[in-house]
């Protein structure tokens, strides 16, 4: 009865969505306030109802009900209940309706955040995200749905994927979404402006925080399924070009470029067509992410069972709404202009450069994605794309790139002078090539990574510079806090996601270069050595989890005849799934990480065990953390929630005439 | 006004791209095994598992070896042409219920028929192993000397039956 309610629940929604998509829009456009009223209590209540429907999977999970198809195929009675409830998202159905539920929490946080935004663009923005909605309603309810039951209902579930089963899945799946869903805000405002012809500084503004938050999250959900792939697949790598990790890394290319344009229309009124573009483009392809994992059209490790019906179901809708939004584009954006004018040598010049090498990286991915199925389509074979390729084309994108970064900040809007800039250059320079003569004497490092030390320290010296510049200037005798916090929150996000890039940078290039790993076949009491370390293999027990029995070694590494950790791998049977599973334990230390994993056991009673040191790990982890928290810092920037207070039309909207 | 059309256009010519994966996949990935012996395995049969159960038993004939499994959601869909494959008795049809339990795997083919000459079990997914099965459903073509001639990776489709299968199965019992 309780999974019918789900269900009825969100035949509602999709009405109220319906409701939601089509009459504000019309009261838009006719200027009928009432129906433009429609807007924030209808999409309040489809949230309340989708909301519901979520609620009864979560409960058919927690109490078992296997007579629902969706519970008994991902989840069992022994399964821990934090890993029930995450089973929600488990598998195809379930994470489609948490797409949906994140998009209902969106929409409130808009409705409920926008009082003061003319109501013409509220309702516009409001009508947009429902639409959306009723789209991925329509492909739950008809080609996917959650609550479709198999009586008589099945004695035991078949358990949660053991490879899920773990603390950093539970909440990878709902960061990552955060992040997808949140760029149909900027998608939604962007429609908005085309439909309203309104498209100015002001919206920049509105825009901002939206997209620096998801942006943020999206980060954050990168970096967790990351942090999951390195200890949980078990061989220590961390990114495999993999089509479903390219899916999310397109969004966050472009999403990167749509942030620092969006800055350029804040504050210089320029860029406009440009901007918009991006913001289609950004929500564009977070819908084509989620094409390549549901259809099946590309195989990977992340594909679910895949379904043609769903694929062309999604290729449909994704036609609609991204072809329906970039023809709206054709129509409307050159009525739009570029908006403000500046010179070659400015900051407006070099967010363009890097607009335009983002959207290049971006470009390279997604090609590099789905180039195996236009060839497989054109009939002429099936290749595999793998990282040779990543490698060879994103590396040197992104060294300029990073080298851009560092310079960008140095520049005045709309005319900068180039010898006052190569002035402020002159010690980054000068640092940046002592970082990389001293890898390549002390470390013998090669050439490559010479470059990639250099790079980092080029993007870490110009950034701490520019971040003592811009307190220095204030007023001789301001005490030090005082300079902190005048400084806006937008600046200092800038600031900590541009030191974040060069931490990332620096622990790549030496987890890249010197990180070692030795294979050894070992019995209890034997050891292996690696570099200075020695990993002794001191016991093995068996251990009974609640749903897998394992095999646990304690392993002992120790330097110079010194303890420094005491490491727990484990070689896990899922009993449900049959599925062996390698947890592998990692010593994380601010310099280096130690990381042990069983393979199997052989004939003779020896162990096949792998150990590495990963020189700088954490630094990768830390670099991305640091970049995500600078998206959220900046987001918080007290001028979004002024400008909240003031009427839009102080704002001074520049207006745009309507073709015809 | 032309260039603002590019994004469409670019983006159009994309989706007649992935229209095309669609009809293609899940396709024909090819496969390491044609051409090749199809690798011997003993396991037990679903219906009687005292009994053990291997690929030259069915020397001198072409059939068909399907992988499948009762929580397979795609195995659904190919059921029927399976179903109605084996009533008109076309080929012999051997099911592989790959990591499977005895009773769902029972209780599946009682509910929705059985087009199998007879099952095996691969419970642990060792043989599964042997011939790369990466997901289900996925179908062999075998030959009278028991070599693999064809693999189709995901549902047998009327369309696949039409044009890849029966076709190389009726040229394969002529030779």
């Amino acid at each position: 009865m309780i999974p019918e309610l789900g269900n009825f629940a969100l035949i509602l929604a999709l009405g109220l969505a319906l409701v939601q998509g089509t009459l504000p829009l019309v009261g838009a456009w006719r200027g009928d306030a009432r129906l433009m009223a429609v807007a924030r209590p209808v999409a309040l209540g489809q949230a309340l109802f989708v909301t519901v429907g979520f609620g009864v999977l979560v409960y058919a999970f927690v109490t078992n009900d296997f007579s629902v198809s969706y519970v008994a195929g991902n989840s069992n009675s022994r399964l821990p209940v934090q890993y029930r409830v995450c089973s929600v998202w488990g598998g195809h159905e379930g994470s489609v309706l948490l797409w949906i539920q994140i998009l209902a929490l969106w929409t409130v946080a808009v409705a409920a955040f926008s009082r003061s935004l003319p109501r013409e663009l509220v309702a516009r923005v409001i009508a947009v995200m429902g639409l959306v909605s009723v789209g991925f309603l329509c492909f739950l309810l008809f080609t996917s749905n959650p609550f479709a039951r198999s009586l008589p209902a099945a004695l035991d579930g078949r358990d949660l994927n053991p490879l899920l089963q773990d603390l950093g899945m539970i909440a990878h799946p709902p960061i990552l979404y955060m992040g997808y869903v949140g760029f149909s805000v900027a998608f939604a405002f962007a429609i908005a402006a085309l439909l309203g012809g309104r498209l100015d500084a002001a919206w920049a503004r509105w825009t901002r925080p939206w997209t620096l938050l998801a942006w943020s999250f999206l980060t954050l959900g990168i970096f967790l399924g990351s942090a999951w792939a390195y200890y949980e697949l078990g061989w220590g790598g961390w990114w495999f070009w993999d089509a479903v990790e390219n899916a999310s890394f397109m969004p966050w290319l472009v999403g990167t470029a749509l942030i620092h344009s969006l800055s350029v229309t804040e504050k210089r009124d320029s860029f406009r067509n440009w901007t918009v573009l991006l913001a289609i483009l950004a929500f564009s392809l977070s819908l084509l992410g989620t094409f390549l994992v549901r259809s099946g059209v590309l195989t990977s490790v992340h594909a679910f069972a895949s379904d043609p019906t769903r694929g062309l179901y999604i290729l449909g809708f994704l036609a609609v709404v991204i072809g329906g939004a970039l023809a709206l584009y054709a129509w409307r954006a050159p009525s739009v202009g570029l908006g403000g004018r500046f010179a070659l040598f400015s900051r407006e010049s070099l967010l363009l450069l890097n607009n335009v090498v983002l959207a290049a990286a971006a470009g390279t991915v997604l090609l590099g994605t789905l180039y195996p199925l236009a060839l497989d389509a054109l009939g002429l074979g099936k290749i595999s794309v793998g990282p040779p390729y990543f490698d060879a084309v994103f590396v040197p994108l992104s060294i300029p790139l990073v080298l851009l970064t560092a310079v960008g900040p140095m520049l005045a809007w709309k005319q900068a002078s180039a010898r006052d800039v190569l002035r402020r250059l002159r010690p980054v320079v000068l640092g940046a090539l002592a970082f990389a003569l001293l890898a390549l004497v002390a470390l013998r490092a090669s050439a490559a990574t010479a470059v990639g030390i250099g790079a980092a320290a080029w993007l870490l010296i110009g950034t701490a510079l520019e971040a003592a510049k811009r307190l220095r200037a204030h007023a001789a005798g301001t005490r030090w806090s005082r300079r902190i916090a005048a400084t806006p929150l937008g600046w200092w996000g800038m600031i900590a996601a541009h030191a974040g890039l060069a931490v990332f940078v620096l622990g790549v290039t030496v987890v890249k270069s010197f990180e070692t790993s030795a294979d050894a076949s070992l019995r209890i009491g034997e050891s292996v050595a690696l570099g200075d370390f020695r990993f002794a293999f001191e016991a093995l027990e068996r251990v009974e989890g609640p749903n897998y029995i394992a095999a646990r070694g304690r392993f002992e590494v120790t330097r110079d005849g010194k303890v420094v950790a005491t490491l727990h791998p484990e070689k896990r049977f899922y009993v449900v799934q049959k599925m062996p599973m390698t947890e592998a334990a990692v010593d994380r230390g601010a310099l280096r990480d130690l990381y042990v994993s069983l393979s199997e056991a052989t004939a003779d009673g020896a162990w096949v065990v792998r150990v590495q040191h990963k020189p700088l790990m954490g630094w990768i982890w830390a670099g991305a953390l640091l970049i995500a928290a600078g998206g959220a810092i900046a987001a918080a920037d007290r001028r979004y929630r002024a400008a909240k207070r003031v009427p839009a039309s102080v704002a001074i909207p520049v207006s745009i005439p309507l073709p015809n | 006004m032309r260039r603002f059309l590019l994004p469409l256009g670019i983006f159009f010519a994309l989706v007649t791209l992935l229209g095309a994966g669609l009809r293609h996949d899940p396709g024909e990935i090819p496969s390491p095994l044609l051409g090749k012996p199809a690798p011997a395995f003993a396991l037990p049969r679903l219906d009687q598992p005292e009994q053990n159960f291997g690929p030259e038993a069915m020397k001198g004939r072409v059939w068909l070896l399907n992988v499948w499994a009762s929580w397979c959601a795609s195995c659904r869909q190919e059921h029927p042409l399976l179903v109605d494959l084996a009533q008109r008795k076309v080929v012999p049809v051997i099911g592989l219920d790959y990591m499977d339990t005895k009773p769902e795997a029972e209780k599946w083919l009682a509910e929705r028929g059985n087009p199998y000459q007879l099952s095996i079990q691969d419970a642990k997914g060792k043989v599964g192993i042997d011939y790369g099965v990466y997901g289900v459903p996925e179908t062999f073509v075998i030959d009278k000397q028991g070599v693999v001639r064809f693999k189709l990776t995901g549902p047998v489709t009327q369309e696949a039956l039409d044009k890849k299968l029966l076709p190389l199965i009726r040229e394969l019992n002529r030779g």
